[in-house]
């Protein structure tokens, strides 16, 4: 089965300047967002207590909420999760209570108001120091990964390439972590997990038609830079959409199917993979145009290219 | 055109069987064990065992098998409930001196443990447990350094006649010496200085009189290293109080300890014990009269402290220790044969049997307190900073008259109930952590919990693979289903992979499986895509096979690359679920570039290689 069966010929650089500013209003709300609302940091980040329990019947919240609150909690979040019989409890750092006692005393008081009914199914707890940590490390991490892959790619293709790519991978994550400020979801370990995973893809995607234009660039000597990187967007828009395709495929039935733990993680590579994609054409494509390559530029890596088209 | 060699065929071939035979175990499942291991110098006999069989037979326990192992004896059975069942019937009948343990064994054939061939091993949030990261607090350490140095500085001058005004630990670390003059102060600073390699000794500006001794960077850091050491050693001893199968105990960076218990199904029990950062104290009281009641209102003589007694009652004790909690070897709880009441029998090592033998000695007659000392921190919000302060519980928990000299065992008495003596015995036994610890992580995550993680996760890899895979064959016909084959090969390398290594895997780790399964396509979507191209532009199918492979080859080299580069430093960089994430994404990019190639090739090439092509099923 094919969707394209002959090459299209979309002139998708003529729209860049759309695309340019389709781009900087979505960064100028995630950035906004980001300053103003901020994330909704999990107990991984904030430091702080979390406790889900499993009911054996459907409760209300707000009920567990008075049961905690009397057990000297006046300031618990309890939010049912993913069914109406499991609630989660948040509760941020205490201040008169050595931190390990926390979670035995909330167990305490609610094995007490619901003897037999209640199951502790999962705790958290994360001193202040351990979150800052985490912050650090991961933003650290996601420097040292964009570093690394700026690296490689002025090594494998030019520096004007690996400019273009950074630029997009920095728009992905931006966009990314936007969205979970602008819908408020939850931001904890395994999202910042996905967001360094759509770096991984969004790259991976790149450097796909990174590769056809510089293939292209070689080939059609006479052509313009702007209808060589056409042509390579063209080449490579069936593979595009279905690698997009089966990707997505399995996170939603990660998405649908993996629990409530793990619905943050898929939802940041959802949004990751729609933005990467995008944003290989109109942010790393665009950004090599607008920088100025020119066939010149690529031509010393031949030889390079040559050696690994030699296997079988 | 378009055949491989035989030996890339073979190549295949191996890591296919190999693959395949290593993943294998995981097909199995896990037998619910108990396992029973004796502690204080009991042992698991034929008799015992007989009769553990016996009890389980007649409370209606169906057991499949006892196996005895170096780690005890392992008794698989049928369920978990069965498995709750049993280990109460052990506790009940066999008592103290064993240790009763619930775990779950993987149920690999004996033909395949013996090339070593496990199942992955499960993260704590797959199969339930308790992690703790626990952190030393090495500002003690050095301050109970430094306060030994001053003791030992202390008897050193005194035995070499230099009088000394006063030796005192400084608030900024270190020793301060004062002496009464020039001539003291000399002699004291080259005694000391030859005496004490590890001090700095150094003359203070200003004043001639004093001597200031701090600690060489090298001393510092082994007294740290050492602080950490004795605490996962005693973390160790105390984690096999608490009868757990496989726990984990390991430093983490400089001054952490992470801790895992899997199957721990109280983690306030295994917190009480862990947490609680007990000591003990041995102290004479003071027997020469001063007044309790001068020393409450401030004035407190020379030499003495003011303690409290539990319920409360204020007490005087020598300033002096006779023993600390770390001089304890074993510690048992029993009933008094004379008055029925509960008591505990302290065994001391030689140094602190030393030490006890001579104070006793000198002391009959005396009274003798044991002060416990527990610590306890806070953390407080004080104007948007947080401040961490620990605020240390002492209580004189037993006063009692030496009744004569002892050396190496003897009994504290007077305790209130069993479960109390019990209870010391257990800290007591543990030894006593010579730097505080803190509980700065902790992660639990309840069986069921566990066992939800593992469907829903098994469950969505499964499914997600299916629709891929029905998807390829819609789209590439019969390169979709070379392609599934691969996909399949794929997976099993990885799990494989992982059982072999035996790397954790966690939920971010099934996570990062599926996303591998949803990009290792894209390697062959590039190939397939390319060799399209190829027919579109006219080319022979054979030549298009050819010119597929290679020219898609450095695309998917570079963008496996770059997405490998970023799952090193997720690897480098990250803790907990982002490693796990890590490690099966990177497994999984290696992998599939082996089989989205090398794999899709060899079965391409043996379809269509070496003969008349005149169309491709693509």
């Amino acid at each position: 089965m094919q969707i394209l069966n002959r090459e299209t010929t979309i002139n998708f650089m003529s729209k860049r300047r759309i695309a340019f500013i389709g781009s900087m209003i979505l960064l100028l709300v995630s950035i906004g967002s980001i300053a103003t609302r901020g994330l909704n940091l999990g107990v991984d980040f904030t430091g702080g207590t979390l406790v889900e329990i499993g009911y054996q019947t459907a409760v209300e919240p707000a009920t567990v909420r008075q049961v905690i609150q009397q057990a000297g909690f006046e300031d618990a979040m309890v939010q049912s999760y993913g069914t109406a019989r499991d609630v989660l409890i948040r509760l941020a750092p205490q201040s008169d209570m050595s931190s390990s006692e926390i979670s035995t005393k909330l167990l305490d008081a609610l094995y007490k108001a619901y003897p037999d009914q209640v199951e502790m199914r999962r705790v958290e707890f994360v001193g202040p120091q351990i979150g800052d940590e985490l912050t650090e490390d991961g933003g650290l991490a996601m420097l040292i990964a964009l570093l690394c892959i700026l690296v490689y790619v002025s090594l494998r293709f030019e520096k004007r390439f690996a400019l273009g790519s950074v630029a997009a991978l920095i728009h992905d994550v931006i966009i990314t972590i936007g969205f979970f400020s602008l819908f408020q979801v939850e931001f904890d370990l395994s999202v910042l997990a996905a967001v360094l995973a759509v770096i991984g893809y969004s790259l991976n995607d790149t450097i796909v038609v990174f590769d056809r234009i510089r293939e292209n660039f070689r080939r059609m000597r006479k052509a313009e830079t702007i209808e060589v990187m056409n042509s390579a967007i063209n080449q490579m828009l069936s593979r595009t959409i279905i690698t997009s395709l089966t990707t997505l495929l399995v996170l939603t039935a990660l998405f649908f199917l993996g629990g409530e733990i793990i619905h943050g993680f898929a939802t940041a590579l959802i949004v990751g993979i729609f933005v990467g994609t995008y944003s290989s054409i109109y942010i790393a494509s665009a950004a090599v145009l607008m920088l100025g390559v020119s066939k010149q530029d690529l031509m010393p890596v031949e030889k390079e290219g040559a050696v690994v088209d030699d296997r079988p | 055109m378009n055949q491989y060699p035989l030996w890339k065929y073979f190549l295949i071939f191996v890591t296919v069987v190999i693959g395949g035979f290593y993943a294998l175990p995981n097909m199995y499942g896990e037998y619910a064990v108990v396992q029973v291991s004796a502690i204080r110098g009991s042992s698991i006999d034929e008799t015992t065992r007989n009769s553990i069989a016996d009890i389980l037979r007649g409370s209606g326990i169906d057991v499949l098998g006892m196996e005895s192992k170096q780690q005890g004896l392992i008794i698989k059975l049928q369920n978990t409930d069965d498995q709750l069942k049993a280990q109460s019937t052990i506790i009940d009948t066999l008592g103290d001196d064993y240790i009763a343990a619930l775990n779950l064994v993987p149920a690999t054939p004996a033909w395949l443990s013996m090339f070593n061939a496990k199942p992955m091993y499960l993260g704590l949030d797959l199969r339930g447990g308790v992690h703790f990261l626990m952190e030393v607090d090495m500002d003690v350490a050095l301050r109970q350094a430094d306060e030994r140095y001053v003791s030992d500085i202390r008897s050193f001058l005194r035995e070499k006649k230099i009088r000394y005004l006063s030796i005192t630990r400084m608030s900024t670390g270190g020793v301060e010496v004062k002496l009464r003059d020039n001539g003291d102060r000399d002699k004291a600073s080259t005694v000391i200085r030859r005496e004490f390699s590890n001090l700095v000794v150094s003359d203070v500006e200003g004043d001639d009189l004093s001597l200031h001794a701090k600690m060489t960077d090298q001393n510092i850091r082994e007294t740290r290293n050492f602080a950490l050491q004795q605490n996962i050693i005693t973390l160790r001893k105390r984690v096999n109080e608490l009868g757990v199968a496989e726990p984990l105990i390991q430093r983490q960076g400089d001054n952490r300890i992470v801790v895992q218990l899997p199957g721990i199904q109280d983690p306030a029990q295994a917190k009480d014990i862990l947490g609680a950062t007990a000591t003990l104290e041995f102290r004479l009281a003071d027997a020469d009269g001063n007044s309790v009641q001068d020393a409450v209102a401030g004035r407190v003589p020379a030499g003495l402290s003011l303690y409290e007694e539990r319920g409360g009652a204020p007490i005087l004790l020598k300033r002096q220790i006779i023993v600390t909690g770390d001089q304890i070897i074993d510690a048992q709880s029993g009933i008094d044969q004379q008055n029925g009441t509960p008591n505990v029998t302290i065994s001391l090592d030689s140094k602190g049997a030393r030490k006890m033998n001579s104070t006793t000695k000198a002391n009959i007659g005396k009274p003798m307190a044991v002060v416990f000392i527990e610590r306890k921190t806070t953390t407080r919000i004080i104007d948007g900073q947080r401040v961490k302060s620990s605020k240390e519980v002492t209580e004189v928990i037993n006063v009692a008259t030496i009744r004569g000299q002892f050396s190496k065992r003897f009994q504290i008495t007077g305790l209130d109930t069993t479960e109390e003596a019990r209870k010391l015995a257990l800290l007591l036994r543990a030894g006593a952590l010579v730097a505080p610890i803190d509980i700065v992580e902790e992660r639990t995550v309840g069986p069921s919990l566990g066992q939800d993680n593992i469907n829903k996760g098994f469950e969505s890899v499964i499914i997600g693979f299916i629709v891929v895979l029905i998807f390829m064959v819609v789209w590439y016909r019969l390169f979709g289903l070379v392609a599934n084959i691969a996909l399949t090969l794929n997976l099993v390398l990885i799990v494989a992979i992982l059982s072999l290594l035996q790397a954790t895997l966690t939920l971010p780790g099934i996570a990062g499986i599926v996303l591998t399964v949803g990009m290792a396509v894209d390697a062959n979507v590039l190939i397939f895509e390319r060799i399209r191209e190829e027919l579109r532009i006219g080319n022979s199918p054979q030549a298009s096979i050819n010119a597929g492979y290679d020219k898609a080859l450095s695309t998917i080299a570079d963008a496996n690359i770059t997405t490998f580069i970023a799952a090193i430093v997720l690897f480098a960089f990250g803790t907990g679920p982002i490693k796990g994430f890590a490690i099966t994404l990177s497994i999984g990019i290696l992998t599939s570039m082996f089989t989205a190639i090398m794999g899709t090739r060899a079965i391409i090439n043996l379809i269509y290689g070496g003969r008349r092509v005149s169309k491709l099923s693509i």
